[in-house]
């Protein structure tokens, strides 16, 4: 694992979430190192997106603490979640399909100069050119509209925007889900060189070849109960599906 | 240094890009030239071509024109405002009752009245849509005829003179350097609406709203806020064109802006602004408002008597909306 006395990004503890009687997460803890691929997986219904819904800010834990960079925050909000670094690519992307690649990567965050406060257009261009070739995107221009790029293409913009923002960590929803297997290879070649970036990294998947081929760890889930944490290079899909399933697969 | 996108050659050619841009964001041009030149040859001795006639379309679209940025700014969130008609008659008849009332506080009181009244119009709709999230479509249907019922009441019927010469001046009759104010009051607002649509956060995040309001909350964008000042902006513009009526006229009546609707939706869509929100053009909306007053005026000019013109108007702009939504709903 990551040999850097840093602390971890992000650290979950003992994290435990009711909605009225029903527990939906109960004793969730959990730490990821700078430069370190985390995925979680679990069956439907398992927790994941409740969990991943608290470390975004949506929903408040009813307890537990949640550790950033060592130092312990109220996570009230997505707004809150974003100040603290954290970015989410969601399943649906959150793209606004009739603007542009660099409008998007800025969406609610536009850069502006001038004392009227005009958009910057030219910065967020170069920028968003910059951090496309960076991360080996392959869209045709800063300028293209979202709905002329492939499924990949808009993925990749979507993860380009987490990149640019994402201080901390980035969560990733089934982020191949809905791509063909060139263009999950490419999202796939994507995420791994995140590693470099020495942010964390959590996925969802629900592919457990794609978990082992990106994750340095998997964490699973099963009705709201973490079942185990393993090193994925010391471990096999055996034992995660038969985590994941509570049948002994062997 | 990466090696071109291969997945998608054809839709990211420069060709394929420039024949959609062509039809969608050019139409109303071409459609105003080819209006104006018609109208230039078949009208060439009916007075058509005259500095005076050309004016006169410019006096008489500007209030249609003002009420269509406001409509741009809403349709672009993703909302849509019927009321805008009903507002200015309300307006105008604030304004046009305040002076009155008071004659001594005249033109500022006369703004403020009208203007306000027509913010507190949009401040009602925005906040059933923004907040209650009711759909705009039926809460304007709604309160486009709550309002065209209060401008009725407010004066049961009745014309009320604006007698304020400062006031007719500003909003009417007056010139600044030879050049009717009507045309500087829409000089102006085209030229701060664009300005607010293309180049600042707002207008960035009134497309993004109206575009996927997912993505916009996610990213951190306060969408009720958003929709909320759209309707807040549409009301001002529509309370701006009650002004602009009463100034011209010298009066307001409960029939101002009675018939703009379908003008001014007919304008905006032309003008390259969609239905559904995440797209739209403050000087597209303006070409379209002129080419709908060359399409009043020659029609008048041609001398068709008034159920004829409603009918060819109603053509050209079902063929003009047509070309410009093809692209846009495939």
């Amino acid at each position: 694992m990551n040999q850097s006395p840093t602390a971890p990004v992000l650290a979950l503890g003992n994290i435990r979430k009711s909605f009225g009687g029903v527990v939906a997460i109960e004793d969730f803890s959990l730490t990821i190192a700078p430069g370190e691929i985390v995925a979680l997986v679990g069956d439907n219904g398992a927790g994941k997106s409740t969990l991943i819904k608290i470390i975004s800010g949506v929903y408040v834990p009813t307890s537990g603490s949640i550790l950033i960079d060592g130092e312990p925050v109220a996570m009230s909000s997505a707004t809150k979640a974003r100040e603290n670094g954290i970015e989410v690519v969601y399943q649906d992307l959150a793209l606004a399909e009739q603007q542009s690649v660099y409008m998007n990567l800025f969406l609610g965050r536009e850069m502006t100069k001038g004392p009227l406060g005009q958009l910057d257009r030219k910065s967020m261009i170069a920028e968003t050119q910059r951090l496309v070739d960076e991360l080996d995107v392959r869209i045709p221009s800063p300028h293209a509209t979202i709905r002329d790029l492939s499924g990949g293409q808009r993925q990749g913009v979507a993860i380009a925007r987490a990149t640019h923002w994402a201080k901390k960590l980035i969560l990733l929803d089934e982020p191949t889900a809905a791509l063909g297997v060139a263009e999950t290879a490419k999202v796939e070649a994507i995420i791994a060189a995140l590693k470099a970036r020495n942010i964390g990294v959590l996925i969802i998947s629900h592919s457990l070849d794609q978990v082992f081929r990106l994750s340095d760890r998997i964490c699973v889930l099963r009705r709201g109960k973490q079942i185990g944490i393993r090193t994925t290079a010391a471990t096999d899909k055996n034992e995660i599906v038969s985590m994941i399933t509570g049948l002994n697969a062997s | 240094m990466s090696p071109p996108s291969t997945t998608h050659p054809a839709e990211s050619s420069p060709l394929a890009r420039l024949s959609r841009i062509n039809l969608q964001q050019y139409v109303v041009y071409v459609g105003f030239v080819a209006i104006f030149v018609f109208f230039a040859i078949v009208l060439r001795d009916s007075g058509f071509l005259t500095s005076r006639n050309l004016v006169n379309i410019a006096l008489q679209t500007a209030p249609a024109t003002i009420m269509a940025i406001g409509l741009v700014f809403a349709l672009s969130a993703g909302d849509i405002d019927l009321s805008i008609g009903s507002t200015v008659a309300v307006s105008a008849l604030c304004a046009a009752m305040a002076m009155a009332a008071m004659p001594e506080a005249g033109l500022l009181l006369g703004v403020a009245a009208g203007i306000g009244a027509g913010l507190a119009i949009g401040l009602v709709n925005g906040l059933l849509v923004a907040y209650l999230r009711l759909p705009s479509f039926l809460v304007t249907l709604a309160t486009m005829g709550l309002f065209a019922g209060v401008a009725r009441s407010l004066t049961q019927l009745r014309s009320i003179p604006v007698t304020d010469s400062m006031f007719t001046g500003l909003f009417g009759s007056g010139s600044l350097f030879g050049i009717p104010s009507l045309v500087i009051w829409t000089v102006v607002a085209v030229g701060i609406g664009h300005f607010v649509f293309r180049q600042t956060r707002f207008g960035a995040h009134v497309l993004a709203t109206g575009d996927n309001p997912r993505a916009a909350m996610v990213t951190g964008i306060k969408v009720p806020r958003i929709r909320l000042t759209v309707f807040l902006i549409s009301g001002a513009m529509a309370g701006l064109a009650g002004l602009l009526y009463s100034g011209r006229l010298q009066a307001a009546k409960y029939t101002l802006g009675e018939t703009d609707l379908m003008t001014v939706i007919a304008a905006v869509i032309v003008g390259g602004t969609l239905l559904n929100g995440g797209k739209g053009s403050i000087i597209g909306a303006l070409v379209g408002s002129l080419m709908m007053g060359l399409l009043n005026n020659g029609l008048i000019l041609m001398g068709l008597s008034v159920s004829d013109q409603m009918i060819v108007r109603g053509l050209i702009i079902l063929a003009a909306v047509a070309v410009s939504l093809r692209e846009t709903t495939r």
